[in-house]
């Protein structure tokens, strides 16, 4: 039936152009030819082999997809990745330096901060935007500004005690931070 | 999605001209429209990237007030110190919705602009008559607890979604537009319009046209107001009822009294006759609670949101009072 519809249906229009675009991700130059319908997060998975940013509502909703982009937080599956053109792209492959884990990942990691994992690297870039903001100071401060990042398996206390304790070593809100 | 196309407009004469094309829509922070071109609900044949145009700044007015740049994003505007100082409950409004990611990403202007969070509008397998005109309203007779109890249609009982636009409303905002037709400035009030026969069109706004500011007067009841938000779970839900209050007052007595909710219709919902009652009265919860029923006098519930109406009336003598006692502060 479906095959039968689909014959019966005038010849879709041919694609547009592939776009070009170039990403600065995780401090390499990346250039990229990208239908205009690719998402930043599905060019980050599925065009650059970037499998750390996780797809899981896909309508911003759940927080998973958290990247930064020039330092600042926000949902990869909410952008076209032509809209992000010369950009700085952040995601958690970025967030180690050589073979030392990121504060806040050795935080979680101390603190049994996850179970499943699947939310763990947009809440992990989600905590470093929020760090980098620096209006958190409080727990329930902590609890609201990482309310756009759900866990399923409910690792939220965890999360916390993991996101204060990087707090404490990332220390003051830096000068010039957004 | 869908196929479309794709451009960046190099100016905002730019942008107006390519929207005059069938089918273009502009995108700037894109949260709401990417979800429902994902969702399948909007359908644009082509993409106008106005993001990078220079409309993001924050700039003070010749008059005393303060001008919204339509791109500038939600989180820089809530953040702002002018905004923070002058105009707290816009501040408290903005960081109340959404989550610090989409508030990183949605502009000013695209959340005047969103849709409905109605799940009918949401779902291409039900009629409505706001997604489709003429196949009907799922949620009449359907499930219709976040719906609208005033200034609905036998069309559409739908609301308006943003928090930031009930504080716009209840400071008198004035949007900035350019379209094919030149420039032109848009009472808050008459920006967002009820569902009557057409619901399919949520804004006064033309084809073509473009917002590029929005300007709050100088006024901003900065000592006197706040912002509070009813809703389902403490952070990150759209509201089921939310009050913006702004009081000016003399000892204990109301000179002034501005007063808007969301969550309960078609548009952030001012009644000039409930704000008149409260001017000269006592700041008691007596005065506010007469207040609330003058604003609440034709609310009409439906099978799953008659409970807004009660909501409402304990919203607004509470958001008021806070107001009174200048509990408005702005979050850190």
């Amino acid at each position: 039936m479906a095959q039968l519809n689909a014959s019966l249906r005038p010849a879709p229009a041919p694609p547009p152009e592939p776009i070009p675009v170039t990403l600065n991700v995780n401090g390499v130059e990346r250039t990229l030819h990208l239908a205009p319908w690719t998402t930043l997060l599905d060019a980050l998975r599925l065009h650059l082999d970037l499998t750390g940013t996780k797809k899981g509502c896909d309508h911003g909703q759940c927080g998973a997809c958290t990247v930064l982009v020039d330092g600042r937080r926000i949902n990869a599956c909410l952008t076209l990745a032509a809209m992000q053109d010369g950009r700085k792209v952040t995601t958690i492959e970025g967030l180690t330096t050589g073979d030392s884990l990121h504060p806040l990942q050795e935080a979680f990691i101390e603190h049994d901060a996850f179970q499943c994992g699947y939310c763990t690297p947009g809440q992990i870039c989600s905590a470093a935007g929020l760090i980098a903001e620096g209006k958190a100071t409080t727990d329930d401060e902590i609890r609201e500004l990482m309310s756009g990042n759900l866990c399923r398996c409910g690792a939220y206390p965890n999360i916390v005690a993991a996101i204060r304790q990087a707090m404490a070593i990332a220390g003051p809100k830096a000068e010039g931070a957004p | 999605m869908r196929s479309f196309t794709y451009a960046r407009a190099g100016s905002a004469a730019d942008a107006v001209g390519r929207a005059g094309a069938t089918g273009m829509a502009f995108v700037a922070g894109g949260t709401n429209l990417l979800d429902l071109m994902k969702a399948d609900v909007l359908r644009p044949e082509g993409l106008v990237d106005i993001s990078r145009l220079p409309l993001d700044r924050i700039e003070e007015t010749a008059d005393g007030g303060l001008r919204l740049g339509a791109l500038a994003r939600n989180a820089d505007t809530a953040y702002d110190d002018r905004v923070q100082t002058r105009y707290p409950m816009l501040s408290m409004a903005i960081l109340a919705g959404a989550s610090a990611q989409l508030r990183n990403m949605a502009t000013n202007g695209g959340n005047l602009l969103q849709r409905t969070r109605c799940y009918y509008f949401y779902d291409t397998a039900t009629p409505c008559n706001k997604r489709e005109p003429g196949s009907g309203c799922g949620a009449i007779g359907g499930v219709n607890r976040i719906h609208a109890i005033l200034g609905a249609s036998d069309r559409c009982i739908a609301v308006h979604p943003s928090d930031l636009c009930v504080a716009l409303a209840a400071l008198d905002a004035v949007v900035q537009v350019t379209g094919p037709e030149g420039e032109r400035s848009i009472p808050f009030a008459e920006f967002h319009r009820l569902p009557g026969d057409r619901p399919e069109i949520d804004t006064t706004l033309q084809p073509g046209d473009l917002v590029t500011s929005i300007d709050l007067p100088a006024k901003g009841f900065a000592e006197h107001s706040t912002y509070l938000k009813i809703r389902d779970r403490a952070s990150y839900a759209f509201a089921l009822v939310s009050v913006a209050a702004g009081l000016e007052m003399d000892g204990g007595t109301v000179r002034e009294a501005r007063l808007a909710l969301g969550g309960v219709a078609h548009k952030p919902w001012r009644d000039p006759e409930a704000e008149a009652a409260l001017v000269g009265k006592p700041a008691t919860p007596d005065s506010f609670r007469a207040a609330a029923r003058v604003l609440l006098r034709d609310a009409k519930g439906h099978e799953h949101n008659s409970f807004k109406i009660d909501l409402a009336e304990r919203a607004i003598v509470r958001a008021l009072t806070d107001a009174a006692e200048r509990k408005g502060a702005p979050r850190p």
